[in-house]
């Protein structure tokens, strides 16, 4: 007898039939959702034509929401039930939020990840961000009339595995079945190089609402190759707007807000911010709660001035991640401008200038991150022949564990690509040992403390040996979601842990920021706190061996000579004091020069002593 | 799905050798990963998907190992069952450690001055220090046959590399 066959809701069991799937990208300032149609990537807008999706979620006291355009219109009367650019909140702890006790909401410092006292409740940051993706979900199914295979959602590049786990997890409390992670950068680029056909190397410059992504990408025959990744992850358009909000109080001299009027004010900043894109001057005028009116007017000029540092950030990383890719600005083919913050004049005047080339800005930067998803989200539902594309990413921040003395060896290194793994081996430093704890970090300081805890684990069960005779093999694994996977095994017993870093360990956008912005201005920090142990080390070893040297043939010295020698050491011993490392140096060499030519002869000496008692030796045979 | 066992030259069809030909082992790679990359079988059962993870992975690696002069090196001397004794192995010809010492001389004068072309100066020089080594390398690896050689060479490539670390270092830090 013939089995009925019955396909899963929205998957069809008829192999050429359509299967609905979308790309959506969930930004920190507006979300939207795409999808491929007739072998076109278009955004599918809301039933009044609108295509971006205010990132904005009300809750009311009777637990309804509202998410988009409604929220946005409450959020200068309801600000604390109101939550405005939720992504800086996920897989954030209290204390990685900045200028948390500025924002008009009644954060819980949960373990793991803030939440949110409205009068709705505590939600979380996963619960606000699924419902937006709900609103989305819910377009894309009346646009599509069906169920949706899956999704493909984008995060930016420098997300850790605590923000990419949020963001799953958010996708799965909306009812999602997440096909890929796919970072923004990237959808960017696919978007881009499959509508131009374009082959070589292209940057893609990605200044959203919250975070900052540069990736230096090949593109060659479909396949698109990160070669290096790099960015700040809280860096983004807001920073634009808090920095006209300062302005605006300082010039209007304004006393400290109610919660209203800081909402009013930052709302008003970003008007203005996107006004000047498009005119060289503007007003600011506002009507505050106290009755009191703030008019100003602001040029772009002034707009420029103030937010000159925050475009400076971004071309560090991309120093940076052009150096990681060993390329100079001069192969770079094109830059791609992804993010409603880089219609900023200025902001496009800066890269052209970087890269010495005018930015493509021929797709809307606001669109583009989602039309490259939508792509993506139709190869892997298996509606294109996946021969014809292939991404290959990488992950952004190096992975390593912490070993003896608060080092950090690393595992993975940044801009490896994914999937990827890497084993590493530890043994047991005590007789008898049967437990070893493992703490994962990411970053790319030399010490545990510079860089972001991810998770602790043990692996317990080891049989007693002798120090050093276990072989704990660690392995680390990144799938293509750029999720962390570790595995601890005993070689010769089989004893076995692992884990998957949860989200609670995760590492924070303002730590990752931190961290980066450390490395760089710390590398110079750390390496003289290495260059001067160094010098220490070398300047004793020269110093005993001299006073060897002139304990041994200090008659082979003449008055002058000796005294001067004596001078050169009690320099160098005088800089030791200190902790210039140029100076320790210097006063080296100088030693080195004042011995010179007691080396020379001491050398002399010691060969005719030699030579005379190679003579002796031979007379005595 | 492909065969682990497979050493990373056979893996990409390429002769196991030091001189390799990087414009064939590209389209290897891109070719090998268009079959088993987990984005071909995201409708695919847990256990393929996997599996598929895991080929991945090691085309990564093998990708990796191969297209980095000093990692192949390495490599092929492993499959010669010769350790290059890069921890443990630190004495080195008196002439290379001169050379060194001089390196670094020139890099701490540069970074001192602050002078950013003086280190992109060095840094070329020693990009052309780097491609001596790796001709030196070939001709150990693929003609001599010098394995204990060429182990001396992959050690002073190392010294070179952290060389290369310490330029960037020094250009970053006068970036920020």
């Amino acid at each position: 007898m013939a089995l009925l066959q019955i396909a899963e809701p929205g998957m069809s069991a008829a192999p050429h039939q359509h299967r609905l799937a979308v790309g959506i990208d969930l930004g920190t300032t507006n979300s939207l959702v795409a999808t491929v149609r007739s072998g076109m990537s278009i955004v599918l807008n809301d039933e009044t034509g609108r295509p971006l999706l205010p990132s904005i979620v009300r809750y009311d006291a009777h637990g309804h929401t509202e998410v988009g355009y409604a929220a946005q219109a409450h959020q200068c009367v309801d600000p604390h039930n109101t939550i405005v650019s939720v992504k800086r909140f996920m897989g954030r702890g209290l204390k990685d939020i900045p200028h948390a006790n500025e924002m008009p909401y009644q954060f819980i410092d949960a373990p793991g990840m803030v939440q949110i006292k409205t009068c709705a409740g505590i939600i979380t940051p996963v619960e606000i961000s699924a419902e937006i993706l709900k609103t989305l979900r819910s377009r894309a199914e009346k646009a599509l009339g069906g169920e949706l295979v899956g999704v493909v959602i984008t995060v930016p590049a420098y997300f850790d595995d605590a923000q990419r786990q949020a963001t799953k997890d958010a996708a799965r409390l909306a009812g999602l079945n997440v096909l890929r992670l796919l970072n923004e950068p990237t959808a960017a680029a696919v978007a881009y190089g499959l509508d131009n056909a374009s082959e070589g190397i292209y940057a893609v410059y990605d200044l959203g609402g919250g975070t900052f992504d540069i990736s230096i990408l090949r593109l060659q025959k479909g396949v698109f190759e990160v070669l290096a990744t790099n960015g700040d992850s809280a860096l983004g358009g807001d920073d634009f707007d808090r920095r006209i909000f300062c302005w605006v109080l300082e010039q209007a001299t304004l006393t400290p807000l109610n919660a209203n009027d800081t909402r009013l004010l930052m709302a008003k900043a970003r008007e203005v911010k996107e006004e000047l894109t498009n005119h060289p001057e503007t007003r600011f005028t506002a009507m505050l709660s106290t009755g009191e009116m703030v008019d100003l007017q602001i040029t772009s000029k002034i707009l420029s001035e103030i937010t000159q540092s925050l475009v400076q950030k971004t071309l560090a990383p991309t120093r940076k991640a052009l150096r990681d890719a060993g390329l100079s600005v001069e192969e770079i083919k094109g830059v791609v401008m992804v993010g409603g913050a880089t219609r900023m004049p200025h902001i496009q005047r800066a890269v052209a200038e970087f890269f010495q080339q005018e930015p493509l800005t021929n797709l809307d930067p606001d669109k583009v991150v989602a039309l490259g998803a939508a792509i993506q989200a139709n190869v892997l539902a298996g509606n294109k022949s996946s021969e014809e594309m292939l991404l290959l990413d990488v992950i952004p921040l190096s992975l390593g564990i912490e070993t003896m003395g608060g080092l950090v060896e690393k595992v993975i290194p940044r801009n490896a690509t994914i999937p990827t793994a890497r084993g590493q081996d530890f043994t047991t430093y005590k007789d008898g040992q049967t437990a070893m704890s493992f703490h994962v970090v990411q970053g790319e300081r030399e010490l545990v403390a510079d860089c972001r805890s991810l998770a602790r684990f043990e692996l317990r069960g080891i049989p007693p040996m002798v120090a050093g005779a276990a072989r704990i093999r660690l392995t680390f694994q990144v799938d293509a979601d750029g999720l962390l996977s570790v595995s601890a095994r005993e070689q010769i017993s089989g004893v076995e842990a692992a884990i998957t870093v949860k989200p609670s360990y995760g590492l924070t956008d303002d730590q990752i920021t931190s961290m980066l912005s450390a490395s760089q201005s710390f590398a110079s920090h750390d390496m003289q706190a290495r260059a001067l142990a160094e010098q220490r080390v070398e300047a004793q070893s020269i110093l005993a061996a001299v006073d060897a040297a002139l304990a041994a043939d200090s008659a082979l010295l003449t008055a002058p000579e000796l005294s001067a020698i004596t001078a050169s050491q009690r320099a160098l011993q005088d800089t030791l004091a200190g902790t210039d490392h140029r100076a320790i140096k210097n006063a080296i060499e100088a030693l080195n020069r004042a011995t010179e030519n007691f080396a020379a002869r001491r050398m002399d000496a010691s060969i005719k002593q030699a030579l005379t008692g190679q003579k002796i030796a031979d007379l005595s045979t | 799905m492909i065969d682990f066992s497979k050493n990373y030259f056979a893996l990409f069809d390429l002769e196991p050798a030091f001189q390799i030909d990087l414009a064939r082992l590209e389209p290897s790679y891109r070719a090998l990963q268009a079959q088993v990359h987990p984005d071909k079988f995201s409708s695919a059962g847990d256990a393929e998907r996997r599996l598929s993870m895991q080929s991945s992975t090691y085309v990564n690696e093998a990708y990796q190992t191969l297209k980095q002069p000093i990692n192949r090196a390495r490599y092929l001397l492993s499959l010669h069952g010769i350790d290059t004794q890069e921890e443990t192995n630190t004495a080195m010809p008196a002439d290379f450690l001169m050379e060194q010492m001089e390196w670094r001389e020139a890099i701490g004068e540069a970074t001192e001055a602050a002078d950013a072309a003086a280190l992109d100066h060095l840094a070329g020089k020693l990009r052309h220090a780097t491609h001596q080594l790796h001709a030196e390398l070939g001709q150990k690896l693929d003609q001599q046959h010098d394995y204990a050689g060429a182990a001396g060479a992959v050690r002073k490539l190392r010294f070179l590399d952290k060389l290369r670390e310490e330029i960037n270092d020094a250009l970053e830090a006068l970036e920020t």
